[in-house]
């Protein structure tokens, strides 16, 4: 019986050394050289694979790096990642402006009506394949989340309530893959300011102004008063629609002013100074909507919206 | 009588034919119409019209832009009252000519006798398609391919046969059973000229089981025209699908990736059959088709002959309106229709159908786990493998999917008709074949 | 009109076919083999599947709401068929605590802990029985129940063995085995009744006739080799086909949807696989059943099967 035991032994020992060796031996001899510079790049990135930098993946960005660090950027990890990276390979880091994920559209449930129900496989894509969407606007975020499916960093996120995606500006890294996800092309990566403080046009909607006014109280109508009012050349209007150039805005919010619809927003700025108090009372609403979303993040709101109409939302948010 | 069918897959939608035996009614020509420019595959056509032109019925008002594109004629006559974007039935708008209607006057050349015309002798095969490209005549079963690139045979190609898609696989049309029975002697003539168009000596035209009145008639009425043979063919979805006729009826195979005339057959529908007869034998272009519209509590459904262009609000008045309890509205078959949101579209030239279904027809049964049954392999007519294809679509597996030929996939949806579990299978087949045909087209380039 | 119309892509025809339709059609099939396991081992055979349904629904229904914190779905057969055929696979006389480890195996193990219905890459009732024979060989295969004399009893019935082990041989008529009348697991006693519910579920489409057929005729030809090489110790191959688990596996387990190849041509391979290990195992195996072993081996190999045999597709032709 002894001799049973220790012959299984030595069996399975003579086995287990006998599977080492071969182990051993297959990995020295197809062992594949390569700049251990990779493997520590690769280490500091963020990992998320998120394909801002160009590339396929983090590992793809690292043996970039290594052969030639000019020029690469991970926006994801940003500067202290870049730092790191330099250290570890040496030279300048070379940082693009800074920008950030912004979802350029303001058709919130309340001001888009429904004009269909969409049944069947729930992502953005297959409903912009299928039809406009299920509202009268064929240009809106259609709400499904495709974009948060591909953030790695959950930074943008679906609205229940509103039905639109809101960008986290905290956790936010530009890398870019929402604005590529989007089938309506909706975001868009602007420049980041100080505060994350944004003017820019809520909505893409390239509808003749009556068109888009009724499927969407929040539209565009391609009136061109935004444009009119900027000092800076910073708005075009093309296809009844305006468009700010981040690069070119200074932020003075004319141009919000002078907006009929709620399209035009500004975002994150302190409360306006009360001027003419009497006339506009909207105005007055609008800017402690404004301050409001800074403090309380759970207001889903920012839009400026005529009086009467923000009544009427919270009215039918109710019944439903 | 001996049926014939195609061999792989299939699945057996109850058919549905409540317009079966309502003969074909002319549509009043309604006070404006919409013509899209893209109502094709191809490029669309360009308008030639200006805003405040007067046009006359069969006037060209857009030509064809490209090989593979069309022209289109005005269907009515009257004021162009506007030239921009429309809607169509996905939601998003298209180019397309407003114009409001005054009188009815048709353009002189037209002949619009009732007599039918047999002298095809003296025609040659290049004036036959010179007038089918004129006419802008396209596929009128529902894909709207131009008939005038399928004539226009490649020199090292030979046609053996045409073949006539009078199948109307799709539950509910009858637009085509009631054109065989109205306009038989129409589509024999339409069928010759397209004999004669490819060059070839045999027709055959296929029908399916459930219009045994229309393989009567055209059985004897094809003892009269040489070379045209009736092929009953049994009940099975999707058997109007080009290749799958060609499989039926010549027991032949459309190798994958390859078109019909490379196993020598040119494949067109009834409809363009007697389109082709009325632009050659009638100088009449394609501006009105025959339209059926029903649905299961439509009060009058029925087959109306209608000017290309007519918002489909009109054709549902003349069905007695919408019923109540309509929960989905569509432009076509409910196998491959297209669901609209409005009834503002026009009728293009390849709506075969207006569908308004119930609310208990109307909704998906609620999503399950896949069991892996295999009844979409079973069912699939292309022999591919539908849940795999639209696991590896959702997942991005865009060469997966190539490697398993996505690019086959007809989008016949016999799978999704058949999975118990109520998967969007199509959904996700039709996101990752349009992916890999782009990806193909780009590396082309 | 008042309601908004439903959109979705198409096709927006939908056949009958539901997965608890599916189910329930398997149940109905099952019903002639319960019948004459009722007759022959009476309330034994009652209390077994009673309880074998009612543990596998329980659990899987505690699992899933308390486990997977999900809304659990017992409402679609799939349970009440792996409880059945979990009973259809023991001895009429085993102990209730034994059918609990048994469907807490079936359905806990095997089946949600890779994902519950569809997910799973064994059959969950063969590995309950392979378990339980493993666990509890003395109660599993030790004393079977006689039929017909051990109808009024329930656990304390009168047992003998399986006609395929050795000492057996020759003493059972094959009339017998057809319907019914040795004694066995609960699902083999009649093979008659079993055959009926095949057919009614290939009349049915449930299934198709390519694994059963395959299994039996690979089996027949197989055992028959052997028979006509060896027919001093070789059992008869009719006995094969009829006795023990055979027609049971082949019919009702190896024909689960989860865990069968899909193509045809892959159902096939799949077959032949299960029929050649099942004669191996039976007549140089240390068991002297192989169904449950085999058909577990080869659910294995589906993944593999699935890749390597796909359907014969439209157009593959060579191109001349």
């Amino acid at each position: 019986m002894d001799n049973v035991i220790v012959i299984s032994m030595l069996i399975l020992g003579g086995i287990a050394i006998l599977a080492a060796i071969i182990l051993y031996v297959i990995a020295k001899k197809f062992k594949v050289e390569e700049d251990p510079r990779i493997d520590e790049v690769a280490e500091v990135l963020p990992g998320a694979n998120c394909g801002g930098c160009g590339f396929a993946g983090c590992r793809n960005f690292a043996e970039a790096c290594v052969k030639d660090f000019n020029g690469q950027y991970c926006t994801a990890g940003g500067a202290s990642v870049m730092e790191q990276v330099a250290k570890i390979l040496g030279g300048e880091v070379s940082a693009p402006d800074p920008k950030v994920a912004v979802v350029r559209c303001g058709g919130t449930t309340a001001c888009r009506p429904k004009t269909s129900k969409y049944e069947g496989a729930s992502t953005c894509a297959i409903v912009a394949a299928t039809y406009g969407g299920e509202t009268g606007c064929a240009f809106g975020c259609l709400g499904l989340g495709d974009c948060e499916n591909v953030c790695s960093f959950g930074a943008i996120k679906v609205n229940p309530e509103t039905g639109i995606a809101e960008v986290d500006e905290e956790k936010c890294t530009a890398c870019g893959a929402c604005v590529k996800a989007c089938p309506k092309m909706i975001i868009e990566l602007r420049k980041k300011s100080a505060k994350f403080r944004k003017v820019y046009v809520n909505c893409r909607n390239k509808d003749k102004g009556p068109v888009a006014k009724k499927a969407c109280t929040n539209a565009c109508i391609g009136c061109g008063k935004c444009v009119k009012a900027c000092n800076f050349e910073a708005i075009t209007l093309e296809n009844n629609l305006a468009y700010i150039d981040s690069e070119k805005c200074k932020m003075c919010r004319k141009c919000v002013e002078a907006c009929p619809t709620g399209a035009l927003v500004e975002e994150n700025f302190p409360p306006r100074k009360p001027k003419e108090p009497a006339a506009e009372p909207a105005k007055q609403l609008n800017q402690a909507d404004n301050s409001a979303k800074v403090n309380i993040p759970e207001q889903p709101q920012p839009q400026k919206v005529e009086v009467n109409i923000q009544k009427d939302n919270t009215q039918q948010n109710q019944q439903q | 009588m001996e049926f014939k069918t195609f061999n792989i897959g299939g699945v057996h939608p109850a058919d549905k034919k409540i317009t079966a035996g309502s003969p074909i009614q002319v549509l009043p020509v309604p006070d404006t119409v919409t013509i899209p420019c893209a109502m094709h595959i191809g490029a669309p056509a360009e308008i030639i019209v200006n805003k405040g032109d007067k046009v006359k019925v069969g006037q060209l008002i857009a030509k064809a832009n490209g090989f593979v594109s069309a022209n289109i004629h005005s269907s009515v006559s009257g004021t162009v009252k506007q030239i921009g974007p429309l809607p169509d039935a996905s939601g998003y708008t298209k180019m397309g000519v407003t114009i409001a209607v005054e009188g009815d006057e048709w353009e002189e050349s037209i002949d619009r006798s009732e007599t039918i015309r047999h002298d095809i002798d003296d025609i040659k095969p290049e004036e036959i398609i010179a007038k089918v490209a004129d006419a802008g005549i396209v596929g009128m079963g529902g894909a709207t391919f131009p008939t005038k690139v399928k004539l226009s045979i490649p020199l090292e190609k030979k046609a053996e046969a045409v073949l006539i898609n009078a199948v109307e696989c799709e539950p509910y049309l009858t637009a085509d059973h009631r054109l065989m029975l109205e306009k038989a002697e129409q589509l024999m003539v339409g069928t010759q000229l397209l004999m004669k168009a490819v060059k070839c000596e045999n027709a055959y035209i296929g029908i399916e089981q459930n219009k045994m009145d229309a393989i009567e008639k055209l059985t004897a009425l094809s003892a009269n025209y040489p070379g045209i043979t009736v092929v009953p063919l049994k009940l099975k979805y999707p058997q109007g699908s080009e290749k799958h006729l060609i499989k039926a009826i010549m027991g032949r195979e459309v190798p994958s990736g390859r078109l019909p005339i490379d196993v020598g057959a040119v494949v067109d529908n009834a409809g363009t059959a007697v389109a082709v007869y009325e632009a050659v034998m009638k100088n009449k272009p394609l501006i009105e088709r025959i339209v059926t519209v029903t649905g299961d509590s439509v009060k009058n459904p029925g087959n109306f002959l209608v000017r290309i262009g007519t918002p489909i609000k009109h054709l549902i008045e003349a069905v007695g309106g919408m019923p109540e309890d309509t929960g989905k509205l569509i432009s076509g078959g409910p196998m491959m229709g297209k669901s609209c949101t409005s009834v503002e579209i026009p009728v293009a030239k390849g709506t075969s159908g207006i569908l308004m279904l119930p609310e208990k027809l109307a909704h998906r049964g609620e999503v399950e786990n896949c069991i892996r049954c295999g009844k979409c392999v079973d069912a699939c007519p292309m022999g591919l493998e539908p849940y795999l294809l639209s696991k590896l679509a959702k997942l991005n597996k865009f060469e997966d999917l190539e490697a398993n030929h996505i690019t086959d996939c007809i989008s016949c949806g016999c799978c999704m008709f058949t999975c118990p579990a109520n998967r969007p299978l199509l959904d996700y087949m039709n996101y990752g074949k349009g992916k890999v045909m782009a990806i193909i087209r780009s590396r082309k380039k | 009109m008042s309601n908004l119309l439903t959109v979705s892509p198409s096709p927006h025809a939908k056949g009958k076919e539901t997965v608890s339709g599916l189910m329930y059609g398997v149940l109905i099939a099952l019903v002639p083999a319960f019948l004459c396991s009722l007759w022959f081992f009476g309330i034994g055979a009652l209390m077994t599947t009673l309880l074998s349904v009612l543990f596998c629904v329980a659990t899987e229904w505690a699992v899933t709401k308390f486990i997977l914190k999900q809304t659990p779905h017992i409402t679609d057969g799939s349970a009440i068929v792996t409880g059945v055929l979990l009973a259809f696979n023991l001895p009429s006389n085993i102990n209730p605590g034994i059918i609990l480890v048994g469907a807490i195996v079936a359905i806990g193990v095997a089946k949600l802990t890779f994902g519950g219905l569809g997910n799973n890459p064994f059959n969950p009732a063969l590995v309950a029985r392979v378990f339980l024979l493993i666990s509890f060989g003395e109660q599993m295969t030790g004393k079977w129940p006689l039929p017909i004399e051990s109808r009024t009893s329930w656990l304390d019935a009168v047992t003998g063995a399986t006609p395929l082990s050795h000492d057996m041989l020759g003493k059972v008529e094959l009339s017998d085995m057809l319907f019914g009348g040795v004694s066995g697991s609960l699902g083999e006693v009649a093979a008659l009744a079993l055959i009926i519910g095949g057919i009614y579920m290939i009349w049915r489409k449930i299934i198709t006739w390519h694994i059963p057929v395959a299994i039996i005729a690979t089996v027949l030809v197989f055992t028959s080799i052997v028979y006509v090489c060896d027919p001093e110790n070789a059992v008869n191959p009719l006995y094969h086909i009829l006795g023990g688990g055979l027609l049971l596996g082949a019919i009702f387990m190896a024909t689960d949807y989860v865990t069968s190849p899909m193509s045809d041509s892959g159902k096939i391979i799949y077959g032949i696989g299960i029929g050649l290990i099942t004669v191996l195992i039976r007549n140089w195996g240390g068991y002297p059943e192989g169904m449950s072993f085999a058909i577990l081996l080869m659910n294995a190999l589906v993944p593999i099967i699935n890749k390597k045999f796909k359907p014969k597709r439209f157009g593959e032709v060579k191109i001349k």
